[in-house]
């Protein structure tokens, strides 16, 4: 694959004294939505912050368009969304969003139609702390939109809210991948698969498999990604017995 | 540096603290009760309270500013804003210098009012120029915000943030000058005190006090002061990590 927007080898991660990555290697392919998925602990979380560069890494290379992860000119082009919302719960959406944006100089405008896109419109002069934990993780989503990044790096963001908002919230993922956008979107709820274009399927700190639902689906002859995965573990299992 | 990103955060800094007006209440009024205190205590000692009362009037907003400064980084860590921000084209010092400015902007009315307080109700004698102790009292809690800002870097929750103020406050309270005269102290202390960016907060305010001449001691003080702000900033800046384990 050349044209990956992503690129991470041999990926090595440690924390606390626990090996969470053992050597990764993935590609991730530009201007589609990719979903990562595995379960709770798996090393999702671990791998997204070392894609957008907070996580101190002990080995290995991750490229983001082209530039070393992390790296300075990567800064306005990678948005992130972490798992727990991070936004200021004693100041309103918009002035959230409003600094934010000051930092990400997003262009006027940019405060509306984000909080538009992710459905909190009616909601701008709301203090963030009196919000629902829902609302919450679309005042942290909207946040990533501000200045529209090249790759969005997203971290569970449709837990909790209702399948309405989960489906807009996934059409938006798809208009940002038409616009060029490269998503990847991690979820450990297999029904969301379904709606990427590409899926790596991890399991304690190694991708099990990548590829598309349809080939994963055909590779396994399972009838379901849930299927497809539990077959890939097994078989897993089954060469290392 | 980047004056787009530290004004921002300045703003955004004395946003969060609108929406805390009992702690704006606090960080205004506690330096006034403490200096009525003094007084109160020292009443049929007046001499005493003109001693001590000038440089107080820095060392009280100092402290207070210190507390709640060291905790608002860690806020910032634990909230999870502080990861989102270091994947953003923001820089450390900027942050730094947007929170330090914005308590600044406090520090400069808690200045004023503990100060018109002191002179006005407490009678409080100065032979220098008011205005001179009130820019003092400013620049000593902004000093106090800066150091806050640094020692939460260390801090990786509440309960050691609180810890820093008796740890970093105090000596520098007992070494200033203001409970024995440094050079009457053991050397090593004295030594130490030389080092310590409170004793020429003490230092400044008593020559504004006692002889009232605006000389270059003072000009050499206050220098120090800003000079320790704008280290106690970078250091803090330093000590930030766009990378965690």
């Amino acid at each position: 694959m050349t044209d990956a927007a992503i690129v991470v080898s041999n990926l090595r991660v440690v924390r606390g004294g626990a090996v969470v990555l053992p050597g990764l290697s993935l590609e991730i392919a530009r201007g589609r939505v990719t979903g990562l998925l595995g379960p709770s602990g798996c090393g999702k979380t671990t791998l997204m912050r070392a894609i957008v560069g907070v996580q101190i890494v002990a080995g290995g290379t991750i490229s983001v368009l082209g530039e070393p992860a992390g790296s300075r000119q990567l800064r306005s082009r990678v948005g992130y969304v972490t798992q727990a919302p991070s936004v200021y719960g004693d100041l309103t959406v918009r002035e959230n969003l409003g600094y934010f944006g000051r930092i990400l100089r997003a262009g006027p405008g940019a405060v509306d139609r984000a909080i538009e896109t992710v459905g909190l419109a009616g909601f701008g002069d709301r203090r963030v702390g009196n919000l629902s934990g829902g609302q919450l993780a679309r005042v942290s989503l909207a946040t990533a939109l501000l200045n529209e990044p090249e790759v969005l790096v997203l971290d569970e963001p449709t837990v909790g809210l209702d399948p309405v908002l989960r489906r807009d919230l996934w059409k938006t993922f798809r208009v940002l991948a038409s616009g060029g956008a490269t998503l990847l979107v991690s979820s450990h709820v297999m029904d969301e698969a379904e709606r990427c274009d590409e899926l790596v399927l991890m399991r304690e700190g190694r991708a099990l498999a990548t590829g598309t639902p349809a080939e994963l689906l055909q590779r396994t002859g399972a009838p379901s990604i849930e299927g497809a995965f539990l077959s890939l573990i097994d078989s897993a299992a089954e060469a290392t017995r | 540096m980047n004056a787009n990103n530290t004004a921002a955060t300045a703003i955004r800094v004395l946003g969060q603290l609108r929406r805390d007006p009992r702690t704006i209440a606090l960080l205004l009024l506690v330096p006034v009760v403490l200096e009525v205190l003094m007084k109160l205590v020292f009443y049929h000692q007046d001499r005493v309270f003109q001693r001590v009362g000038v440089p107080l009037l820095g060392i009280f907003p100092l402290t207070s500013m210190f507390l709640v400064t060291s905790i608002t980084m860690l806020r910032e860590r634990t909230s999870g804003t502080l990861e989102r921000l270091m994947t953003m084209p923001v820089g450390k010092l900027d942050l730094l210098l947007g929170y330090g400015l914005g308590f600044a902007s406090l520090a400069v009315v808690q200045g004023v009012i503990v100060s018109l307080v002191a002179f006005g109700v407490l009678d409080l004698q100065v032979a220098g120029p008011k205005w001179a102790v009130v820019a003092l009292a400013a620049l000593n809690a902004t000093l106090g915000t800066a150091m806050g800002l640094f020692v939460s870097a260390f801090a990786t929750t509440e309960f050691q943030a609180v810890q820093f103020m008796p740890m970093f406050l105090f000596p520098q309270m007992l070494l200033c000058g203001l409970i024995a005269p440094r050079d009457q102290m053991m050397r090593g202390l004295e030594l130490l005190s030389d080092v310590l960016p409170m004793t020429y907060a003490y230092d400044a305010l008593v020559r504004v006090s006692a002889d009232g001449a605006l000389e270059r001691k003072l000009v050499l003080d206050v220098v120090i002061l800003f000079g320790a702000a704008l280290l106690a900033l970078g250091l803090g800046a330093a000590t930030l990590r766009r990378r965690t384990g």
